[in-house]
């Protein structure tokens, strides 16, 4: 008894002493943000998807490349909604490389099937255009951001399905562009972030407000912008996600009633035994 | 085991195949009539969850590679196809992925509820060591099947790993070439990387049919840890064990599919998808999560020689578990020493997962030292000593005693 009480000790001193002596490198926590999508009900919001396409498209497509989005899926179930005319007509906006009957190379307007083309020529131009370091590919954005969660907020995360590090850390970013503090020696070509780590990061400050122009009367704030492109990169990294929730409430509710029967079988064959 | 079955087929076409290829028999036997000790508790249903699991990677695996491209500039894109553009194939992946720390969650519960009520002890040795060959099959398969993705973690993870072997002085430096098929991981990697990655599940139910049949010689242990003595003491397979087996597999279904639906990447790391990138590496190198206990093992010896040999050692000293643990009693529940040792041992292999996905300075790697200092004095002087000075209690007299005066 006394020595699993020593025990529980130990365990609950290191876990709590050992992160608060080796963290704390300055870079806060960014804010948890409300997410139509978070949770197992969760669905995005067509509306903010539809707008964050827009920062996307006027803002981030400059830089960025997003090349394993095809237009088709901006049409797609549990997507932004668009119907498959104005993603032909958004498609044709586009000059796509091919090459024609003859094997020439040419630009041909874009069609629904076509990949997001990405805004250079390859990598080395994409570096070489800004500052030695590609920005990077906007396909899988949304997954692939997080931040330390710590002790025992990990654990708690399996139970309340905290799934949104990515677009809690994106809208961050957005919105923690400010003066560097007087003791911080900002590197050539880097720009102070609150929430970088490191705090150096080599984009500039990409939104401001008033921005982009929102025809459906959301507030045309940095704050709002980043939300919705957020929300957006979250939909290209992971396009079937309410599938996958929808399809995961059918699974689990088998599976209890499956569990049930089960449950009540072992009782009767053992209840001879027991 | 029944000895020769008694298997009496009714169908007259199944009557003439089984004089031909007794197979009936031998599933009946195994499966049917094998009896079991009736005390079993829930601890005991993860060997059939874990025949699941292998079942579902093998299926799960089989469909992901008809769409996969083990190719370094194609494979990141290929496993987003596999995402976006190929028929429930989030599912498929999801499943395979999560599936693969299911198996893990479940051997690490088979492997400690044998260390628990003393398995491994007399006869049962071989079916022992078949086990500790399979875990470690699993941890190869799972760490090549971790590369195939090529992201970020998968390529820095396969170049850690793959260094340990240049430790070995003099053949270290070849030998990683040799590994690598270059002289750096590249492209020959990935490639055998995904030809062993769909290799080694089959050499795993090939060694998980040595060990089912190592189990069916010599019978299952029981939470009493002594031997069935009278037909009361035991209770057949069918439709006993079927039935608390599937029940236990559905509840554990329950628990996969919460993290394969709901978060599925909560088990793996972020970076992993951001395309792999020679030229950038990420700011913690973190291993598979069911690796972190033994990479701590690893990082808290200073010299690389010897971590590597202590992260091997770590894991083979388990084969020698039936010859350091010298106590004559099996189950735990009369060891009151052993018991409290045991669960001591689970915090540190606990602890030392937490610790290997922390970095490796300061006060990290003073605890990471002293608990693994622990972990090989487990098994080499607290073990041996144990069955010495131990004072156990007594044992029941059967089974059923047992389990009647648990009642009472």
């Amino acid at each position: 008894m006394m020595k699993r009480t020593i025990l529980a000790l130990t365990f609950a001193g290191l876990m709590a002493a050992a992160p608060a002596m080796a963290q704390d490198h300055g870079t806060p926590q960014p804010p948890r943000q409300k997410w139509s999508f978070s949770g197992p009900f969760g669905k995005f919001d067509e509306a903010q998807l539809q707008r964050g396409f827009k920062v996307y498209k006027e803002v981030c497509a400059s830089c960025h490349s997003m090349e394993m989005v095809a237009f088709r899926n901006l049409a797609e179930a549990g997507g932004p909604g668009f119907s498959e005319a104005q993603v032909a007509a958004l498609a044709a906006e586009y000059k796509i490389k091919d090459l024609d009957d003859k094997g020439e190379a040419i630009e041909r307007p874009g069609r629904s099937a076509d990949y997001f083309p990405s805004p250079f020529a390859n990598p080395k131009a994409a570096a070489a255009a800004n500052g030695g370091t590609m920005p990077p590919d906007m396909s899988t954005l949304g997954k692939a951001r997080t931040y330390e969660r710590g002790f025992p907020w990990f654990l708690i995360d399996i139970v309340t399905q905290y799934q949104e590090q990515a677009p809690d850390y994106i809208t961050a970013l957005m919105t923690g562009y400010e003066d560097a503090p007087k003791d911080f020696a900002l590197p050539p070509g880097g720009n102070y972030n609150k929430y970088f780590p490191g705090h150096a990061i080599a984009m500039p400050k990409p939104l401001s407000d008033g921005q982009v122009t929102y025809d459906d009367g959301s507030p045309q704030t940095v704050e709002q912008y980043a939300k919705d492109i957020s929300a957006f990169l979250v939909w290209a990294a992971e396009p079937h996600m309410l599938a996958r929730k929808r399809v995961g409430f059918q699974v689990m509710i088998f599976l209890l009633v499956l569990a049930g029967l089960m449950y009540f079988t072992k009782k009767k064959v053992w209840s001879a035994v027991h | 085991m029944s000895g020769h079955s008694t298997y009496q087929p009714q169908n007259p076409v199944l009557q003439w195949l089984e004089k031909r290829l007794p197979i009936g028999g031998l599933i009946h036997s195994s499966f049917v009539a094998y009896p079991t000790p009736r005390n079993l508790n829930y601890w005991w249903t993860f060997g059939g969850i874990l025949s699941f699991m292998l079942g579902v990677q093998i299926i799960t695996g089989i469909v992901l590679a008809m769409h996969y491209t083990p190719h370094v500039d194609l494979a990141f894109k290929s496993v987003e196809g596999i995402m976006r553009d190929v028929n429930y194939g989030w599912l498929l992946r999801y499943l395979h992925s999560n599936g693969a720390s299911m198996f893990f969650i479940a051997v690490y519960i088979h492997i400690f509820r044998g260390m628990y009520y003393g398995s491994y002890k007399e006869p049962r040795e071989v079916l022992w060591i078949l086990g500790v060959i399979i875990y470690l099959l699993m941890m190869a398969t799972g760490f090549l099947g971790y590369t195939l993705p090529w992201g970020q973690m998968s390529f820095w993870g396969a170049t850690v790993i793959t260094n340990f072997f240049s430790a070995f002085p003099g053949i270290g430096e070849p030998l990683v070439t040799w590994l690598w098929g270059g002289y750096a991981v590249g492209n020959p990697t990935l490639n055998r990387f995904y030809s062993l990655h769909y290799l080694l599940p089959f050499v795993i139910a090939g060694v998980v049919v040595l060990h089912v049949w190592a189990l069916h010689v010599v019978g299952q242990n029981n939470p009493a840890g002594i031997e069935p003595k009278s037909d009361k003491d035991s209770v057949p397979f069918t439709p006993y064990a079927t039935v608390k087996d599937g029940f236990m597999m559905v509840c554990f279904c329950l628990f996969f599919a919460w993290f394969a639906f709901y978060i599925p990447n909560y088990l793996g790391h972020a970076d992993n998808y951001i395309p792999a990138n020679p030229a950038v590496t990420p700011a913690h190198i973190v291993p598979e999560w069911y690796y972190l206990p033994f990479y701590a093992i690893l990082r808290a010896i200073p010299d690389k020689l010897l971590g590597v040999l202590a992260l091997f050692g770590s894991i083979i000293i388990l084969a020698f578990l039936p010859w350091l643990d010298t106590s004559k009693v099996r189950s735990a529940r009369y060891r009151p020493l052993y018991r409290q040792f045991f669960w001591v041992f689970v915090v540190v292999c606990v602890l030392l997962g937490w610790l290997g996905a922390k970095p490796a300075e300061g006060i990290y790697t003073l605890i990471a030292q002293v608990l693994t200092a622990y972990y090989f004095a487990h098994f080499i002087i607290i073990l041996p000593l144990l069955g010495i000075f131990e004072k156990t209690k007594p044992l029941p007299n059967s089974i059923s005693e047992s389990v009647l005066s648990a009642k009472a």
